[in-house]
């Protein structure tokens, strides 16, 4: 095995008194496909905020491709990352929002150039280019003029994969990114999803209610419960064949089709 | 009483040169207070709580004192204080009297502008690597602003109609002209009506394009908003 591009060493969280994360330790390799699945309330996106460093980790050590994110070395001692250090590391990730967060006072051409220009400083003229190409990759070619409020939610959320894909992230989170959509918007982003799998390169984690997405595009499917992981391992063994009793459970609820 | 057009129209052209003054000490307090205000802002997000519960407190007071008591204080009292005691002519002392009082008031809002900004058009800048600044710039202003127009006019205005307290410190604007026409000549009714109707002259149209712009803002938020 490779080695690891993102690494959770017992990870706790706590929001005030109630501990929503209880000891996650969790290897993503690089390109590897990771489903995480589970109850709500189990702590499956607090997992993922704490990578894109929205939400700081309790207690303990969270490595994106081999620098500890939330600690760095000063003077010997291992401090508080200050804003610096994050900016250094937050650059290799990217993330999906649920409800996609899009910027509504510029075009979704602008929302997609807007961070290549300003964070990395690349050529506007390029960066066009690019954007262009990425909005037409998600099937939004003859609408990048167009604003946030004049698409539909799935539309919108293609937008928000592209504005993420620009920054040419190594791992990219997505955080139940069809659970505000229509029931008939949600197969064109998992389409979308789909392929950005098969390109390859880029590790995902998706946060997923979509049990036949997860079994479809996942290397590995991690079952979180009461904020410990309770099961995890290949998409199959864990949705077809699962053993514990309460992912039994919760899978119950859902209706696998294969 | 003797109404005298004659009066009345001898006074319009004296009083007219004290609207300048009146016009640019509104602007140059608005100005301030608008800068100002910003400032109050920050001081409220800063990370320390007991910094940010002093300047809290600062804003308060200023907020619930009078005006014109702060004007006198900064006119007549700051000078003789020793050390930070400096003189100052009546009108810096009424721009930084009235542009602070109501920079209080800008403050708040700008504060339900920044507020009224979903939560997650800050965690999409942090997602896309953004610096503090670039959030606040390109992301979070800009959106905090414009709903905020309306209200930020409304402060003009009223502040247009408070500047004539100047007048008690010594700032020679079209109150004060007509005062001292009035005790000059002993007539009073000419020129107040005249300084009455500049006012009214001045804020009534303004009072009409902000509400013009109101509209064009919410047209503005209907048209984005066709679907979805």
């Amino acid at each position: 095995m490779d080695e690891p591009i993102v690494k959770y060493t017992d990870v706790h969280k706590s929001f005030g008194d109630i501990e929503v994360l209880k000891g996650i330790d969790l290897d993503i390799q690089p390109a590897e496909k990771v489903a995480l699945i589970g109850p709500s309330g189990s702590g499956k996106t607090t997992i993922i905020r704490m990578l894109m460093t929205l939400e700081e980790p309790t207690m303990g050590v969270i490595d994106v491709g081999g620098r500890n994110l939330w600690q760095m070395e000063k003077k010997g001692e291992w401090v508080r990352a200050d804003d610096p250090h994050l900016h250094s590391i937050r650059g290799d990730i990217g993330m999906v929002f649920q409800h996609f967060n899009l910027f509504p006072h510029m075009t979704i051409l602008e929302n997609c150039m807007l961070a290549p220009v300003l964070v990395k400083n690349e050529s506007k003229k390029e960066v066009k280019a690019t954007a262009v190409e990425m909005l037409e990759k998600v099937g939004l070619g003859d609408k990048i003029d167009l604003y946030p409020a004049q698409l539909s939610g799935g539309q919108k959320q293609r937008v928000a994969m592209a504005r993420a894909l620009m920054m040419r992230p190594k791992v990219m989170l997505f955080d139940e990114v069809t659970s505000a959509l229509d029931p008939e918007l949600v197969g064109e982003v998992l389409e979308v999803i789909r392929d950005l799998a098969k390109e390859g390169e880029m590790a995902m984690i998706l946060v997923t209610h979509e049990m036949d997405f997860a079994l479809d595009i996942a290397d590995r499917v991690v079952f979180l419960n009461d904020g410990v992981i309770e099961e995890e391992g290949h998409p199959e063994d864990i949705l077809v064949n699962p053993k514990s009793e309460r992912l039994q459970d919760f899978l119950s609820r859902f209706t696998v089709n294969r | 009483m003797n109404w005298s057009w004659t009066v009345f129209f001898e006074t319009i052209p004296l009083i007219a040169k004290g609207l300048w003054i009146t016009v640019g000490l509104t602007l140059a307090c608005y100005l301030f207070a608008a800068v100002c205000g910003f400032f109050w802002v920050f001081m409220s997000r800063i990370p320390s709580k007991i910094v940010r519960s002093i300047f809290g407190w600062i804003a308060e007071f200023i907020r619930s004192t009078p005006p014109l008591v702060q004007l006198f204080f900064i006119f007549y009292a700051w000078p003789v204080i020793p050390v930070v005691g400096v003189s100052l002519n009546p009108f810096v002392a009424a721009i930084l009297g009235l542009g602070i009082h109501f920079s209080t008031y800008m403050s708040e809002v700008y504060r339900s502008g920044i507020e009224s900004v979903d939560k997650g058009q800050w965690e999409a800048s942090t997602a896309l690597n953004l610096s503090t600044r670039q959030k606040w710039t390109k992301i979070i202003l800009p959106q905090a602003i414009p709903p905020t127009i309306p209200m930020l006019g409304n402060y003009l205005i009223i502040m247009f109609k408070e500047v004539p307290l100047a007048s008690t410190i010594g700032v020679v604007a079209m109150l004060h002209i007509a005062n001292d026409y009035g005790s000059q000549y002993y007539k009073f009714v000419e020129p107040l009506t005249v300084v009455a109707l500049f006012f009214l002259l001045l804020s009534y149209p303004s009072a009409i394009l902000i509400s013009k712009l109101e509209k064009k803002y919410n047209r503005k938020f209907d048209k984005k908003a066709v679907t979805s």
